[in-house]
C-alpha cells in the first residue's frame, strides 16, 4: 500500500559452521521476493541462523520462505535457529507442515474400448430405466388426473400453453415459411426438367404437411420451450425447490411435469397445421414468381388434388406425438439435473438433443407404421 | 515489523461518509458514515431486511450509491477511476454467503485464479501458496476437491481460502454462520479471529448472529430499517446494557414485542 516500502530481501553470510541468513524489507506475494534455495546456494554449514530484525511488513510470503528454510534444514540434518521472527509469520509457516486430509478421489483418465463401450451401454440401459419410470409415473399421474386425485394446476397449464404456443407463433411461422420456400426452389430443378411446373405445387403440399410441418415445429419447440423446461427443472431442483414439493406431499409429476407435457401434446397439433399453412404458402409465393409463374389459384387447385384429409391427419398425429416426446424428455433431463451452477445448462443441451433423436427416431417409426396402414 | 497492509498513522481502514443506498426509487439507506480502524473485527448488524447487505454490496462495489462515497486506507473507492478502482479491489477480499465457489473448479483452481490473475507467480509457486491458504482455513490436503463434494461449512472455509488469496488488508464477511450448526459456526468464528491477530487483517462482517457479535465483534454498527440509516456504533456489550435507544437494546438482548402484536399466531 505504502510508496515508501523497502523491497523484500535476504543475504546469507557464512561464519565459520554457522549460516546467518538477514531477512529485510517489505514481504508482499504480489511482488519479487527471495527464494530460500536461491539464497543458500552452494552453502553446507552445520548451523542455521534466520534473524528478522530488519523486517518491514510480511505476509503469506514470509511464511513460505520460513516454510522452506525449515524444510531444507531437516532434510539436510541442520540445526536452524529464529531470531526476531514474526510469531504469526512462523505459525502460519508451520501449517503447511500439518497432516493433510484423503486425497479426493482423482477422475479416471482415458478408458479403453471396451471400458467405454460397458460404461456407455451401462448408462443407456440405466437412462432408459429412468425414462421408463418416468413415462410409467405420468401415466399413473394421468390415471388421478382422470379421477380428480391429481394435484395438477390449469393455470399452470394454460400459462404453459401461452407460452409454447402462441408464443411460439412468429418463430414457427418464419422457420415454415422459409422451408416453403427452400422446397419450392429445389423442387423447381427437378420439376422444370420434365416440364411439369404445376407439380411443385403436389411436391411442396405433400412434403409440408406430412414431414416438414409437423418436423419444423417439433424442432422449434425442441430447442425453444424443451430446453427452457429443463433448465428451469434443473434449477428447482439446485435450489431444492423440488424437494421441497416433495415433503410437502406433492408429486412433482403432477404438478410439474404434467401441465408441461400437456401443454406441449395438445399445442402441437396446432402448431404443426399453423406451419402446414405457412410452408404451403412459402411454396405459393416462389411458384407465383418468375421462372415458374403459377399463379396461386392454380397452385391451390393442384395441390387440392393430391393432399387429402388423411395427410394432414398423418402430420397432425405425429405433431401430437412429438409434443408428447418433448415435453417429457426436457421435464425428465430437467429433474436429472446436478445440484449445481453447470446443471441446468447441461440439462438444458442434453433435453434438446435428446428430444430432436427422439423426434426423427419416431418419425421413421411413423413413416414405417403409415406406409403399412397405406395413409 | 507488523503483518501487511500498514496505514499511516491515525488512517482508517474504511471510512464510509454520507453513504445513500436505493433500489430504483426506494432509498434503502440514507446519509450512512462509519469507520473501521486497521485490525478490528467490525460487525454491521440489524434484523432482516434493514438493508445491511444491502450496504455490504455498496462498500465492495457492486453497487455504485446514489451520493456519498467509500475509502479504503484514505484512498477514494466510489469515485476511483477504472485503474485506480481495480488497485483498491485487491484491498480486499470477499467471503460470499455459501463460499461462492466456481463449481467446474477443484479448490486449488479456486484459490490460484487470484493469484493468476493478480500475481506474476509460476505454477509451482503458486500451488505452495494455495496449500498455505487451504491450510489456514483448515483444508489441508483438499486441493483436488470439487465444490459440490464439501459441507457447507467447508465452502465457507474454501471460499475464505480464496478470498485471502492476495492476502488483503480487509476481509469482508456476508453473514459467515448463516445456516451452520453451533460447533461449526464457533470454529468458524475462531478462524476469523485467529487471521485477524496473525496477519493483522481488518475484518468486517455482516450479520446478526448475536453469538458471533458477544464472541469476536470489537465494534458494530446497528442499521434500522425504520431510520433507513445507522442507530448506534460502539462496542456490543457496551450498547447491550447502556444504550438508550430501545431498539439496539432489543435487538442485543433478544427481545421483541409479543408475537401476537406483529400479527402472527399469539400463544
Amino acid at each position: 500500500m505504502s510508496p515508501t516500502e523497502a523491497p523484500a530481501s535476504a543475504d546469507a553470510t557464512l561464519d565459520g559452521d554457522t549460516l546467518t541468513v538477514r531477512v529485510g524489507g517489505d514481504w508482499r506475494i504480489t511482488q519479487e521476493h527471495p527464494d530460500w534455495h536461491k539464497t543458500v546456494a552452494g552453502q553446507e554449514p552445520k548451523r542455521v541462523r534466520l534473524s528478522g530484525r530488519e523486517l518491514g511488513n510480511w505476509d503469506s510470503s514470509l511464511a513460505l520462505f520460513l516454510h522452506e528454510a525449515r524444510s531444507w534444514s531437516e532434510a539436510h540434518g541442520i540445526a536452524l535457529t529464529m531470531e526476531a521472527v514474526p510469531d504469526g509469520a512462523d505459525k502460519l509457516a508451520r501449517l503447511l507442515g500439518q497432516k493433510t486430509a484423503p486425497p479426493a478421489q482423482q477422475l479416471p483418465g482415458l478408458p479403453d474400448l471396451v471400458t467405454a463401450l460397458g460404461a456407455a451401454t451401462v448408462k443407456l440401459w440405466s437412462e432408459i430405466k429412468d425414462l421408463a419410470n418416468l413415462v410409467g409415473e405420468c401415466t399413473y399421474s394421468m390415471g388421478r388426473f382422470f379421477r380428480g386425485q391429481a394435484q395438477f394446476r390449469w393455470r399452470d397449464c394454460f400459462s404453459e400453453m401461452q407460452q409454447c404456443g402462441a408464443m411460439a407463433l412468429p418463430i414457427v411461422g418464419l422457420i415454415s415459411f422459409l422451408v416453403g420456400v427452400t422446397l419450392a426452389y429445389t423442387g423447381a430443378i427437378v420439376v422444370r426438367q420434365y416440364g411439369g411446373d404445376i407439380w411443385i405445387a403436389d411436391m411442396v403440399g405433400l412434403a409440408v404437411v406430412r414431414e416438414m410441418g409437423p418436423m419444423m415445429a417439433a424442432i422449434v419447440l425442441a430447442g425453444r420451450t424443451g430446453a427452457a423446461y429443463a433448465a428451469t427443472l434443473g434449477n428447482m431442483q439446485a435450489n431444492e425447490e423440488i424437494d421441497a414439493l416433495e415433503t410437502l406431499g406433492v408429486s412433482p409429476i403432477d404438478f410439474l411435469v404434467m401441465p408441461r407435457v400437456v401443454a406441449l401434446f395438445c399445442m402441437m397439433p396446432f402448431l404443426a397445421l399453423y406451419a402446414d399453412c405457412l410452408g404451403i404458402l412459402g411454396g405459393m409465393a416462389i411458384a407465383a414468381a418468375p421462372p415458374l409463374n403459377i399463379p396461386p389459384n392454380l397452385y391451390w387447385a393442384e395441390m387440392q388434388t393430391i393432399v387429402d384429409l388423411s395427410d394432414i391427419n398423418t402430420g397432425v398425429i405425429k405433431a401430437a406425438i412429438f409434443g408428447l416426446l418433448i415435453g417429457l424428455s426436457s421435464c425428465w433431463r430437467g429433474l436429472q439435473a446436478e445440484r449445481s451452477a453447470t446443471g441446468a445448462g447441461q440439462a438444458a443441451t442434453a433435453a434438446v438433443v435428446t428430444s430432436i433423436l427422439l423426434i426423427i427416431v419416431s418419425d421413421s417409426i411413423f413413416a414405417v407404421i403409415f406406409n403399412i396402414l397405406g395413409w | 515489523m507488523s503483518p501487511s497492509a500498514p496505514p499511516a498513522r491515525g488512517q482508517f481502514a474504511i471510512e464510509v461518509t454520507g453513504l445513500e443506498c436505493r433500489y430504483g426509487e426506494r432509498v434503502v439507506l440514507n446519509d450512512v458514515s462509519f469507520t473501521v480502524t486497521p485490525g478490528e473485527i467490525f460487525f454491521i448488524i440489524g434484523g432482516n431486511g434493514c438493508g445491511k447487505s444491502t450496504l455490504l454490496r455498496h462498500l465492495i462495489g457492486l453497487k455504485q450509491p446514489e451520493r456519498g462515497s467509500v475509502k479504503y486506507f484514505g484512498r477514494d473507492f466510489t469515485h476511483a477511476d477504472r485503474a485506480g478502482r481495480q488497485e483498491l479491489l485487491r484491498t480486499f477480499g470477499v467471503l460470499y454467503q455459501n463460499g461462492a465457489l466456481w463449481s467446474s473448479m477443484t479448490l486449488a483452481e479456486n484459490v490460484a485464479l487470484p493469484l493468476e490473475l493478480y500475481t506474476g507467480l509460476d505454477r509451482r509457486e503458486r500451488a505452495r501458496i494455495v496449500a498455505l491458504k487451504l491450510a489456514q482455513v483448515g483444508l489441508a490436503g483438499c486441493q483436488d476437491y470439487y465444490p459440490v463434494e464439501l459441507s457447507g461449512g467447508m465452502k465457507r472455509r474454501a471460499g475464505l481460502a480464496r478470498a485471502l488469496a492476495l492476502d488483503p488488508a480487509i476481509v469482508f464477511f456476508d453473514e459467515p454462520s448463516a445456516g451452520l450448526d453451533p460447533i461449526t459456526s464457533l470454529k468458524l468464528d475462531e478462524l476469523i479471529r485467529g487471521i485477524r491477530d496473525t496477519l493483522g487483517t481488518t475484518i468486517v462482517i455482516v450479520s446478526h448472529e448475536l453469538a458471533s457479535i458477544f464472541d469476536i465483534a470489537d465494534r458494530v454498527v446497528m442499521i434500522d430499517p425504520g431510520a433507513r440509516g445507522v442507530i448506534a456504533e460502539g462496542e456490543p456489550k457496551t450498547l447491550r446494557d447502556s444504550s438508550p435507544d430501545a431498539r439496539v437494546q432489543d435487538f442485543l438482548n433478544r427481545r421483541g414485542e409479543p408475537v401476537g402484536q406483529q400479527g402472527g399466531l399469539n400463544p
